[in-house]
């Protein structure tokens, strides 16, 4: 057990923050005063050519929180958001569990592991417009179904859809589901299930009762990746849907655009609110900080 | 227990591995099941990146789409010769030193915070959260403010400056928590025995920890380096006029409409390569130095 903060000398005190500071120094004048900067900008008002005027207006929320649009880049965002976090997350448990579990040459599920990992060191946008000469209209999809007679018209749903764009998302972002899983499994201690086995426990119990909750912290910390990089993207949506969807922070971009900085601002407030409220949300059901350092 | 292991020759499988596969030494069928999942898993992952591999080396007719018109190395040259494809290899410069910066500071940053948060001190949770903070801030709305931040206070927003530390803010959170992780495994025992042979501080930190760390370290470094290779959304607005790569390939996708932007696709899949190899090989040498002084 550690002592509570409340027992520590202030020694100890003394050196947390000594070595916590170089982190703190650069956190503060690159993320605390910009959320400043942006929820000041939301109260001011703009001449429409970029200008801010400083000032105390609720008129850009009150324009946001009105507009029937805001409502529906919500809910855009949130299904997006909802079917990447299914899609990585039963794709992204089971790959772990495989190779954890299932794998039982060690060196070849490193391997295994590595080979998961490789295509993460490309170029996000890269890998997304990988995805043109396999769905795309003449793409190798389209031959393939046309060539066998299964389709007699190219299917125009494979890209430049919301199809293609949660298509693109998992592929983006399910190695963020890999990982933390991967970690948090691989420190069960296999006794353990063995354990479970012998007190007769089936092959789902063990799946239910051991493995889950042993893996809590992995899934929360993978959850919070791909949430908040889905809720806080815009380029795979302005892509990959070819401009016929869009989520909240495409329209931020698009306000950013046209010089909307206070409507931009404001919408960005909201959705760092939102965002906030769902990280805390899974944090509050899992102490990711004391899981990781046990 | 017993009776499955008197089942099976001690030698074909240590009691620790067939936990999951009780069943008399064969695979049980979840393990076909998952490895089918597995396998299309990865021919998702790779199979539209081996596509535009591919297509980057076809002649001057060639398309976006297959099939395949005649190859050449055309598209790459274009890349790196075309005005109109943009300052493709200036950005690339940029990007990698950047990446460099970014990297250094990360894991010089990362080790220290998880130093630090080892042990509880009073504000730690806040800090903790400031860091969680940054990681979800959405990348474009971290950036604005950055650049307008920078706009305020008369300062010239440039990928040296303003670029590098919104790179930070989304590469510290990151390298603290794969910090954590590779914490969680030291054994504190070999830093008290350190300290109990009269090392100092700084030498149980730097003849013990660092040295122990080491391949932890470079997971740290390797996340850096790629996280800050790759990072658009942060840069876009904190660049200032020069580019980054993602900015450069962000306009590209925007103008151009020939395999170039195949063609760039495949070089940085080689450079991403041989940063990982060169990675992995330090990893390698870093053990096989610690096998044998060890042996020694």
């Amino acid at each position: 057990m550690q002592p509570s903060p409340a027992q520590t000398p202030p020694r100890a005190n003394l050196t947390g923050w000594l070595y916590v500071s170089p982190l703190v120094l650069v956190l503060v004048p690159f993320f605390v005063a910009p959320i400043l900067v942006v929820l000041a900008a939301s109260f001011f008002t703009t001449d429409g050519f970029g200008g801010l005027t400083p000032d105390f207006t609720l008129a850009s929320y009150v324009d946001v929180l009105h507009s029937a649009l805001t409502l529906k880049l919500y809910l855009a965002t949130i299904k997006f958001t909802v079917l990447t976090w299914v899609f990585t997350l039963i794709i992204g448990f089971f790959v772990a569990y495989f190779l954890v579990f299932h794998v039982r040459n060690q060196l070849l599920a490193i391997g295994l592991f590595l080979l998961c990992t490789v295509p993460f060191w490309t170029s996000n946008i890269i890998r997304m417009i990988s995805w043109i000469p396999l769905l795309g209209k003449e793409g190798l999809i389209n031959q393939a179904l046309l060539g066998t007679g299964v389709i007699r018209q190219p299917l125009e749903v494979l890209l430049f859809s919301d199809l293609a764009v949660v298509i693109a998302y998992v592929h983006q972002l399910t190695i963020f589901m890999i990982v933390p899983i991967f970690n948090s499994m691989a420190r069960i201690d296999k006794k353990l299930i063995e354990a479970a086995i012998d007190a007769g426990a089936s092959r789902f119990d063990i799946m239910r009762l051991v493995v889950v909750p042993m893996s809590k912290s992995g899934i929360a910390l993978g959850t919070i990746f791909v949430v908040s990089i889905v809720m806080g993207d815009f380029f795979v949506v302005k892509v990959m849907s070819g401009g016929g969807s869009a989520s909240v922070v495409s329209a931020f971009y698009e306000d950013v655009g046209v010089l909307q900085y206070p409507t931009a601002a404001a919408s960005a407030v909201l959705l760092t609110l939102v965002l906030v409220a769902i990280v805390s949300l899974i944090l509050r059901t899992v102490d990711i900080r004391q899981e990781i350092t046990r | 227990m017993s009776a499955v292991a008197a089942d099976m020759p001690e030698t074909v499988a240590p009691a620790t591995t067939k936990a999951i596969a009780p069943s008399k030494g064969g695979r049980p069928w979840t393990f076909y099941v998952l490895a089918t999942l597995f396998g299309l898993y990865v021919i998702a992952l790779y199979g539209p990146m081996f596509c535009i591999y591919v297509l980057s080396f076809q002649d001057i007719r060639g398309g976006l789409v297959f099939p395949m018109k005649g190859h050449s190395l055309h598209w790459f040259v274009d890349l790196f010769t075309q005005v109109r494809t943009g300052d493709v290899k200036g950005s690339f410069d940029r990007s990698i030193k950047l990446a460099v910066i970014v990297t250094v500071i990360t894991v010089v940053v990362s080790f220290l915070a998880g130093l630090g948060f080892r042990k509880r001190f009073r504000g730690d949770t806040f800090v903790f959260y400031m860091m969680i903070g940054s990681l979800v801030a959405p990348g474009l709305v971290l950036g604005l403010g950055t650049g307008l931040l920078f706009q305020a206070l008369g300062l010239n927003a440039s990928w040296y400056t303003s670029a590098l530390g919104a790179q930070l803010s989304w590469t510290l959170p990151f390298g603290v928590l794969v910090m954590f992780a590779v914490m969680s495994r030291f054994n504190h025992v070999w830093e008290e025995a350190a300290y109990d042979l009269g090392a100092s501080r700084w030498q149980s930190i730097w003849l013990v920890m660092i040295p122990v760390l080491a391949p932890g370290l470079v997971a740290v470094a390797l996340f850096g380096f790629t996280l800050s290779y790759d990072e658009f959304a942060r840069s876009l607005q904190t660049a200032g006029s020069l580019n980054t790569l993602p900015l450069e390939i962000w306009s590209m996708t925007l103008n151009v409409t020939s395999p170039s932007l195949y063609a760039l696709g495949t070089v940085t899949t080689i450079v991403s390569f041989v940063v990982i190899g060169a990675s992995l090989g330090s990893i390698v040498l870093i053990q096989k130095k610690r096998g044998s002084s060890a042996k020694g």
